[in-house]
């Protein structure tokens, strides 16, 4: 078999039962394109000696008739997860050599499913950014291109290196996270299937933190099959993560049937943004109309809070970061400044902080640390919160009326060229996530999958809202959303 | 509300991070900006409505009061920036 790279999860998974291929054979075949996309600056921290010693592995349990889920497949690993004797930088300066003594959940889970980790994946600075800019390794790089136009453009944020990765071939799939979209904003640039559970369905332990409340880890993959496998394998029960769920996990896969017969899904009136591009209008109407050729019913639905949605997650995920990212203090672990003679602790903590931490994260530090300050804390802080039940409230009431999912936009544009908001203030670039962060602010499941390319031979994508813990079911409506748009595009190879 | 250079100074020491003099223009600048866009949250009626906790209505786990992990204190230091005598050192904080 050639291109061994470029098979998804569940063509591997095949092939390796059958014994057409090894785990061996897989995972030099993504270790050579690795080697060969430096230019994409996906993978930051390389571990092809840790690869081939569990490939090894996961070839002799396939022998042995012991082949859990991802037994033998080989994929990316984002910089957010902490893995053991492995640097584990959140993409900031403050975690330099950093080698955590233990290994997150997710990525253990993986592992113990048989998964072979190729490297660490480049994201902007503890997740906060949209366009992987705000990276200490420096830009990850979208393997798509524009029509005639070679200028570098973004994979988004902050998952980037994971959907450049996921998109280039470089790995079978690739672990990311996302608090305001950071999954399945990148997945929508790049053309590949990027889900965020419901908060709790993953563990959170060792993922290093941003806001608390919002995080959570997800799969992204070459197509929702996978998407449904690799999930199963992350998600699970740990008592280490006291918001992990105790929900069995079911068997995604097996839900996949691509009947959505009679379901009802809703199209909120209110994403329909002012200025948004004709584009991503007509996208829109063509996944309405492909659901319901499929037999889905189509709803319109209003959640009449979602403009208040990015403002509040504004004030709730920089209030935690802040508080999260108190812990780099330069005494325990990560970078300490040098100190001058006469220096004491806070200068120590000051300075260290100064230079460990890039423009962005302080700014939302400092954003953070402002709304919680006494005299603001209930003019911003509770007023957020209060704003986040009413957008929770605003879904629940939708889905107590019989909607099983709701339909959107994945983002309101196509991938846009690095460098290009540089100059733009901050709030142009969190306008972003317009689409996603609600979904983190209501704790559901959201599923980012390519439909359709732009004017200019760029993937988009639509995203698919559902019901608390029912990601089965979701994945079910996003498969068949994936069958009738059969987007089958893949970047044209220029690294 | 607006956001001033000693606001901004004061801001930068809660988050225990030194900025230098010249760059508070610039910050309070971008606060201002930020803070300008979450201001639309006033217009929200939030009379009588819960700040939310916890997204997942959930009761926390339990379990007994006993010690479940310990006993490593080499790893503990491993990655400290300065350790010695099995310690964090740190500069001098009490004169």
């Amino acid at each position: 078999m050639s291109d061994l790279n470029k098979l998804g999860l569940a063509g591997a998974r095949d092939a390796l039962r059958k014994g057409d291929v090894t785990s061996v054979e897989l995972t030099e075949a993504c270790l050579s394109e690795i080697e060969g996309a430096d230019a994409l600056n996906a993978f930051v921290h390389k571990t092809p000696e840790i690869a081939l010693e569990r490939a090894r592995a996961a070839d002799a349990r396939i022998k042995a008739g012991d082949a859990p889920a991802m037994c033998g497949l080989p994929i990316g690993i984002k910089d957010l997860f902490c893995t053991r004797g492995v640097p584990s930088q959140a993409g900031s300066r403050i975690l330099e050599g950093f080698l955590p003594e233990y290994e997150s959940t997710v990525s253990q889970n993986l592992q113990d499913a048989g998964a072979v980790m190729l490297g660490k994946l480049n994201m902007d600075e503890f997740a906060m950014g949209s366009s992987n800019e705000t990276s200490v390794y420096g830009n990850a790089v979208s393997p798509w291109r524009r029509g005639g136009d070679d200028a570098a453009l973004t994979p988004g944020g902050s998952s980037g290196g994971s959907a450049a990765a996921v998109a280039a071939d470089l790995c079978l799939a690739a672990t990311g996270t996302d608090t305001g979209g950071s999954i399945r904003q990148p997945a929508a640039f790049t053309g590949t299937v990027g889900l965020k559970p419901t908060y709790g369905r993953c563990s959170r332990w060792g993922v290093v933190a941003f806001a608390s409340s919002l995080d959570q880890a997800g799969p992204m993959t070459k197509s929702v099959r996978d998407a449904a496998i690799m999930l199963g394998a992350m998600a699970g029960h740990d008592a280490k993560d006291s918001t992990s769920v105790d929900l069995a996990v079911p068997d995604f896969e097996a839900l996949l049937t691509g009947d959505i017969k009679g379901k009802r899904i809703g199209i909120p009136k209110e994403y329909r943004m002012d200025g948004m591009p004709d584009e991503i209008e007509t996208l829109w109407h063509e996944g309405a109309e492909m659901l319901k050729s499929a037999g889905a019913e189509i709803v319109d639905i209003s959640l009449p809070h979602t403009k208040y949605a990015l403002p509040a997650y504004y004030v709730i995920a920089p209030a935690e970061a802040s508080s999260n990212l108190a812990r780099y203090d330069g005494v325990r672990y990560g970078h300490r400044a040098t100190l001058e003679a006469g220096d004491g602790i806070t200068e120590m903590y000051e300075k260290t902080r100064a230079e460990g931490f890039g423009a962005e994260v302080q700014r939302r530090v400092m954003v953070g640390t402002y709304v919680l300050s006494a005299g603001f804390y209930d003019a911003y802080y509770n007023r957020a919160r209060k704003v986040r039940t009413l957008i929770k409230k605003d879904f629940e009431d939708v889905f107590a009326k019989g909607i099983d999912a709701i339909l959107t936009p994945a983002t309101p544009s196509a991938a846009f060229r690095l460098g290009e908001m540089g100059q733009a203030d901050p709030v142009q670039m969190y306008l972003n996530d317009v689409f996603t962060v609600t979904v983190n602010l209501a704790g559901l499941p959201g599923i980012a999958v390519p439909t359709g390319l732009d004017r200019q031979g760029l993937p988009l994508g639509l995203q698919l809202i559902g019901r608390p813990w029912e990601e089965g079911d979701l994945l079910n409506t996003a498969y068949a959303l994936e069958q009738a748009a059969g987007f089958v595009a893949k970047p044209e190879k220029w690294w | 509300m607006s956001i001033d250079e000693s606001t901004a100074a004061r801001v930068a020491k809660l988050a225990r991070i030194r900025v230098e003099e010249e760059a508070l223009p610039a910050l309070a600048a971008e606060f201002n900006t930020i803070l300008g866009f979450i201001e639309q949250l006033g217009e929200v009626d939030v009379e009588g409505v819960e700040p939310m906790t916890g997204v997942t209505p959930m009761r926390l786990k339990r379990r007994a009061d006993v010690v479940t992990d310990g006993n490593q204190q080499d790893k503990i230091l491993s990655n400290a920036p300065d350790a010695r005598e099995g310690f964090f050192a740190v500069p001098k904080v009490v004169e």
